[in-house]
């Protein structure tokens, strides 16, 4: 059954880059059918137009830096009866979750003249970490199909096809040569959770993790591997400690190689 | 069970620069020429239009977790071995479109996807790979689970063999009894030969509509030298083979030491990719998504290969059976090794090595199964 009244969604900014909010508007086939399945009803990005909650479906952007942002997901949650994090930075903290590593405060007071207007907390997180998540997309930026997919499958009512085995599995279904074996080139992929459709591997580079760690990442082996390849411990490092960094068993990876 | 029709073999000699031929007259039959092609920095198996797209002068190198092409000197087409792609591509593609459900007003119509596949003909199957389709010919073909779809596209391929004349690192065909010389099982079988005779294919008929290309040809009387040569050609490859299975009372082996600690070494090397089970030729495994659409009334549910080295893999009421790498490794190998034997009365490995030379990590089924071997003892517990 058609529902009754277009679901509303609501888009929001947290500490990221825009990526993930553009791959919204980036939907530009499916728009117009977007637009008449739900109802934008904030959008600040797209639009200026913004009606209050509650909103049945939260898309949330970024990760959390600050207090007032801290504060500001809570009453997101409240007002929400679905919140989707959306992007490496929602999901595991971005690339400003580089920070976590370090101490915060050698960062503001490298970068800014007044480090003292800086108010920041020492530690990028993921939405999860602070309310209760329902979804997440992965990815740096989101995938549009697995977006749409998401969408269509909250409008039905049915589970999302979400998968968290590697980015090897779609790498062989579209029947790629796999980079790492057949070039020696090195690739995240046995690690990172499928979504983009192997985007990297299929323009024939090394898949760099943007959709994070996968169910069983088996991140020891990898850099084994790696290490195999020629790769040194530094750019390993770096592998493991890019737009997922903070998420675990990158996390953990990393640490390893910076003993 | 789809079997090419069995007839006297005919045979005769085709001049290599004839080849061309060949292609012609598959097409002129419908047959639309699928053979291995140099794709980014493997030969693989993908449509093509000419002899010239394949891989012509060129070989490979393989071992444990990697793959080279490398040039040869010798002109030779069929001078490759086996790359990451099998018939299984073709016969049970990766992806496959079963139905869709269409809502118009109250009614729902369900539309079944039986378009037929194209007819294609899989040029450069390796003995090894006729081995693979005779096995996924049980599994889709045994009453009374016939998958049709395999059935259909079983139906529309025309299978042309060719035996190796070298082998690689990683082949051990010798040992599980599929190759190297091609047994049976094809329409048309063809061995390269380059000899002072020149360079041409002694082409064997294996069907009905084996013969009937053959006879298109613009061929010469194969000789007792030819056939000689041919022999000569395999037994270079057979001589090439080093590695080796044990397949001697492996099933047992392999159940008795299900709790054996050794898995969980091998756990800490799988990367629990899913690779070794996605370039298997036997490999049978696929899921069912659905998907609809933003008006919710088009619904498609759609075939994809599937690995058991996923979670989800195993998952029913409750939770997932198999949470460790190390417990989908050994489901892998033991049922690939083992109970592949009990359920279609073969074992599900044919040696063709891919999943040794296309494992990210390097990890070999054949050093796995000997070292399980050869520390075959009593029981302990496993990771689950
Ligand atoms: S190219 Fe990368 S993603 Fe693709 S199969 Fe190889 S390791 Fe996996
Ligand atoms: S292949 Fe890897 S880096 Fe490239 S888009 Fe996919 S997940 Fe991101
Ligand atoms: S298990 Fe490995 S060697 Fe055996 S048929 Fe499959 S891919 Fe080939
Ligand atoms: S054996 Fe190799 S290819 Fe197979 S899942 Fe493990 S790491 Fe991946």
């Amino acid at each position: 059954m058609k529902p009754t009244r277009r679901p509303r969604v609501a888009v929001w900014k947290f500490a990221s880059c825009d990526g993930c909010q553009l791959t919204v508007l980036d939907c530009e086939d499916e728009l117009l059918a977007l637009a008449e399945a739900i109802e934008i009803a904030y959008f600040p990005e797209a639009t200026r137009a913004s009606s209050p909650g509650p909103y049945d479906v939260s898309l949330v952007e970024g990760s959390i830096t600050t207090r007032n942002d801290a504060k500001r997901i809570l009453k997101v949650r409240k007002q929400s009866r679905i919140v989707v994090a959306i992007g490496a930075c929602a999901t595991a903290g971005g690339i400003q979750a580089l920070r976590n590593h370090a101490d915060v405060a050698d960062y503001t007071r490298a970068v800014y003249a007044h480090p003292e207007w800086i108010e920041t907390l020492d530690k990028s997180t993921p939405i999860r970490n602070h309310v209760y998540v329902d979804y997440e997309l992965r990815g740096c930026p989101i995938a549009k199909g697995q977006l749409l997919e998401l969408v269509t499958a909250l409008l039905a009512g049915r589970r999302p096809n979400l998968p968290v085995y590697s980015v090897c599995e779609e790498c062989k279904r579209k029947g790629n040569p796999c980079v790492m074996v057949a070039r020696g080139v090195p690739c995240m992929g046995p690690v990172t959770q499928a979504g983009c459709g192997a985007l990297c591997p299929s323009f024939a580079r090394g898949c760099y993790a943007c959709f994070g760690p996968c169910e069983g990442a088996n991140v020891h082996a990898l850099d084994a591997a790696l290490a195999k390849l020629g790769v040194g411990e530094e750019d390993r490092l770096r592998a493991f400690r890019g737009f997922n960094g903070y998420a675990e068993p990158f996390r953990e990876a990393a640490e390893a190689l910076n003993r | 069970m789809v079997i090419s029709d069995s007839r006297p073999e005919r045979s005769a000699v085709l001049d290599a620069r004839d080849l061309g031929s060949l292609l012609e007259a598959l097409q002129l039959r419908g047959y639309g020429p699928v053979g291995p092609t140099i794709v980014g920095d493997a030969v693989v198996l993908r449509p093509i239009a000419g002899v010239d797209e394949l891989p012509s002068g060129v070989g490979d190198a393989q071992e444990p977790g990697s793959y080279r092409l490398a040039p040869r000197d010798d002109g030779r087409f069929f001078g490759h071995n086996l790359g990451p792609s099998s018939a299984k591509r073709f016969l049970f593609p990766p992806v496959r479109s079963l139905w869709t459900a269409i809502r118009i007003g109250p009614q729902v119509r369900i539309e079944a996807n039986d378009d037929p596949p194209p007819k294609i003909a899989l040029i450069g199957l390796r003995a090894c790979d006729l081995a693979a389709i005779a096995i996924q010919d049980r599994v889709f073909g045994r009453e009374p689970y016939v998958d049709p779809h395999y059935q259909a596209a079983r139906e529309n391929a025309l299978l042309i063999a060719v035996n190796c004349s070298q082998a690689a690192a990683t082949c051990f065909c010798a040992s599980m009894g599929t190759g190297p010389r091609v047994g049976g099982g094809f329409d048309l079988c063809l061995t390269e030969l380059l000899d002072a005779g020149g360079h041409r294919f002694l082409v064997e008929a294996g069907s009905e509509k084996g013969d009937q290309v053959l006879a298109d040809l613009p061929t010469t009387v194969a000789t007792e030298r030819d056939r000689r040569a041919a022999r000569a050609e395999s037994d270079r490859a057979q001589a090439q083979i080093q590695r080796r299975l044990d397949t001697d009372g492996l099933k047992d082996v392999l159940y008795r030491n299900a709790e054996h600690p050794y898995w969980n070494t091998v756990g800490e090397r799988c990367l629990a990719c899913g690779n070794c089970t996605l370039v298997c030729p036997t490999c049978f495994c696929a899921t069912v998504e659905d998907a609809s659409d933003l008006t919710g009334d088009r619904t498609e549910r759609t075939r994809i290969w599937d690995s058991c080295f996923n979670l989800e893999f195993s998952y029913i009421h409750g939770g997932s059976v198999r949470t460790s790498t190390a417990a989908r490794y050994r489901q892998w190998i033991t049922h690939k090794l083992g109970a592949w034997i009990e359920q279609f009365g073969t074992s599900g490995c044919v040696g063709c090595g891919r999943c040794i030379a296309w494992c990210p990590v390097g990890i070999d089924i054949t050093e796995e199964a000997g070292r399980l071997r050869s520390e075959d003892r009593a029981p302990q517990p496993v990771g689950r």
